[in-house]
């Protein structure tokens, strides 16, 4: 209660509120516009596209399902931006998780309740380590994170899916697909007859776990330090290679995570025909949170709103669903602008500066 | 096995598609090394190279003329080199993430728009567009091995050799290319000698979008002959980890590009002889990734040296270890937060 209130009372977290606010009503009012250019039935599209929740409950339960692999990366996200870090390979870690997850679900016999557990934990310890990849190439040989985690997301999507292909492939599906897990493995239903599982809950649970681990352990805030001045980090004898590193397993760990719910919550089997790149949602949901975990929940209810809308639209009209992609770009072109963000910040500071320096001017020179 | 690849090692027919699938690599390499020279890092060519393909597609099935569908494609490409620069260098926006962010809009937006003309989301296929033509070289031709290499290539395919050219001299020889390396070298000195760094920042920009959308409309208008949603394929990102392999000159993306060629080649050829596709496809990637470590481990050791000689003439410092300058505090506290 207590941050929520400093929060509100703090001007440049409102500062950064709004603008946020800002660039998310803005989407809404580009993704409209272009609406009315393409389509031919732009009341009923726009109408379609902000309402959908409301106007089926399947569509109301889609969106809390579609949060959960948004969390799980945004959450990851949250951690390396927290560091300052640009690396995109929580991409691979999510869609290597999943492939473990698939392996783990389909070959081994394991009572419920620990068929899905073991499958997270293996996921998120492969996930770990892939996450911790371009952070060490990094560190070794100050090789740029983003660029590397991009190529290794291709080389891993790949590997992934050669995995499925070779060694776990249904042959009798014409489509790609794994042969089906076991229903030892699969999630417990949250709602009788929707798809709402489980893992909603388990992001509820890690969104608490890494909001704590962040604010309120040693570690998360050696890597926020890290994040803040890193060669004061290092010269105040903070680990600092050892908290990047493990900062970046963290958030391969939840990548990891997501990709093994995902599996374990929706599907009966493997059947992603390419890669869904819930990373970059996750861009989006941590830079709209502020890459504060705690607000992690509400930017993934708008994100997956916007999901929502897009979907149900585009299937029940002419505009196709990737103008979400689109949006998305905005969105993160309008926030990582800073001198939109700053320019309230400077304003204030500026009067502030003023007031105070024609107040003591006489005094205490 | 070896002499399968031996076997294709030596056909013309190889090395012709070796070239092939370097050009675009190539063009957008190039970008990047103009954009990293002048300081600011162009993550956008991967959208540039979209837009540019979907755009020359669409403008030459409009006008039913290739070259109109080229200027077309080039300029979409520069649109979005300077819209990453009103957001970056106008707007102080972190470069990388307007990069992502552009990148983004494009894989979307390409899609979008092909949906909204054609109603058909993969492929662009109901459009009549134009492909630019391939030249047959006289007198090449005729030469026994390399004529069946180098001629009969199309026409981007002999640009992007001549853009290595002009880049090269351009950076080296000219005022304006050592106003650009002096601006990414340090832009206060720059400043102070009297040149507007956002000015050349633009500049090169403008340049690397000319060389995506040379590189794009290959793509959709040579290479193939269609637009497909997401046909640059991570080409943009490539260029960038090239760009390092490449050291920064023109004459060194040439290595790094064909690295990326030669894997894309002898990918196809692989895929013949039942290699899993899959393993294959992730080859260039992963090559150029081991390329880009390996390149920046030896930069690195070599920066590390000159510092260590440099410390040495002092006398103190921390040469007596024996081990690279690096381990020292003071440049690991720097090597983590710079990058590269």
């Amino acid at each position: 209660m207590n941050t929520i209130k400093r929060f509100f009372t703090d001007r440049d977290s409102l500062a950064s509120l709004l603008v946020t606010v800002f660039a998310g009503l803005f989407s809404l009012l580009a993704g409209i516009v272009l609406i009315f250019i393409v389509s031919k039935n732009p009341i009923q599209s726009t109408r379609n596209f902000l309402l959908a929740p409301f106007l089926r409950s399947y569509n109301f339960y889609y969106l809390l399902i579609v949060m959960v692999p948004i969390t799980f990366t945004g959450l990851a996200l949250c951690i390396i931006y927290q560091l300052r870090y640009m690396s995109m390979i929580v991409d691979a870690s999510f869609y290597t998780g999943a492939v473990v997850a698939t392996a783990i679900g389909t070959q081994l016999n394991l009572p419920p309740g620990i068929h899905p557990a073991v499958a997270m934990l293996a996921a998120g310890a492969v996930g770990g380590l892939i996450g911790l990849l371009p952070a060490i190439l990094r560190i070794k040989w100050r090789a740029n994170e983003l660029v590397s985690s991009l190529m290794l997301n291709y080389v891993f999507y790949f590997f992934g899916s050669f995995i499925i292909l070779y060694f776990l492939r249904d042959r009798s599906q014409t489509i790609l697909s794994s042969v089906p897990f076991k229903e030892s493995f699969r999630l417990p239903r949250l709602v009788e007859n929707t798809q709402l599982h489980a893992g909603f809950i388990i992001a509820a649970v890690f969104v608490v776990l890494v909001s704590l681990f962040l604010f309120r352990t040693r570690w998360g805030y050696e890597i926020r330090l890290t994040g803040a001045n890193q060669k004061f980090a290092y010269y105040a004898g903070l680990p600092v290679t050892s908290i990047i590193l493990y900062a970046h397993f963290i958030s391969g760990f939840l990548g990891g995570v997501g990709g093994a719910v995902e599996m374990a919550g929706l599907y009966r089997a493997f059947i992603w025909q390419m890669n869904p790149s819930y990373a970059w949602d996750g861009v989006i949901v941590a830079m709209l949170a502020r890459k504060n975990p705690r607000f992690v929940p509400i930017s993934a209810l708008f994100f997956a709103y916007l999901r929502v809308g897009a979907d149900f639209m585009s299937r029940r009209g002419d505009v196709a669903f990737e103008f979400i992609t689109l949006l998305q770009g905005l969105i993160i072109l309008i926030l990582a602008s800073d001198r939109i963000v700053n320019y309230f910040k400077e304003r204030r500071l500026k009067r502030q500066v003023l007031s105070r320096t024609g107040a003591s001017e006489g005094g205490s020179r | 096995m070896i002499d399968f690849i031996a076997g294709v090692l030596t056909s013309a027919n190889y090395w012709f598609i070796v070239l092939r699938s370097t050009a675009p690599i190539l063009l957008v390499t190039l970008g990047a090394v103009i954009t990293e020279q002048a300081g600011i890092k162009n993550m956008a060519l991967e959208g540039s190279m979209l837009w540019a393909a979907l755009t020359g597609v669409i403008a030459s099935a409009a006008t039913g003329n290739a070259w109109i569908g080229l200027a077309a494609g080039i300029g979409a490409s520069v649109l979005v080199a300077l819209v990453l620069g009103f957001f970056a260098l106008k707007l102080d926006a972190n470069a990388v993430l307007c990069g992502v962010a552009l990148n983004l809009v494009a894989t979307g937006g390409t899609v979008f728009v092909l949906f909204s003309l054609t109603g058909d989301k993969g492929i662009s296929s109901s459009l009549p567009s134009k492909v630019l033509p391939s030249l047959t070289i006289p007198l090449v031709k005729d030469i026994p091995w390399i004529g069946k290499v180098v001629s009969g290539q199309n026409i981007i395919v002999y640009i992007s050799a001549l853009a290595v050219v002009v880049i090269d001299l351009v950076l080296r020889r000219f005022t304006i290319g050592r106003r650009i390396r002096a601006t990414g070298e340090n832009i206060e000195a720059a400043r102070a000698a009297g040149i507007d760094p956002i000015r050349i920042k633009f500049l090169a920009l403008i340049v690397s979008g000319i060389l995506a959308g040379f590189a794009g409309c290959f793509l959709s208008m040579g290479y193939t002959s269609n637009f497909t949603s997401g046909i640059a394929a991570g080409r943009g990102y490539v260029a960038n980890a090239a760009q390092v392999v490449a050291g920064g000159t023109a004459v060194g993306s040439i290595f790094a590009a064909m690295l990326f060629g030669l894997m894309d080649a002898m990918a196809t050829f692989l895929q013949n002889v039942g290699m899993p596709p899959e393993l294959i496809q992730a080859l260039p990637y992963a090559v150029t990734i081991l390329g880009f470590v390996v390149v920046t481990f030896i930069r690195d050791r070599r920066e590390a040296e000159r510092k260590r000689r440099l410390f040495s003439g002092n006398g103190s410092g921390g040469s007596g270890t024996g081990i690279s300058h690096a381990r020292t505090p003071r440049s690991k506290a720097q090597g983590l937060t710079h990058g590269m």
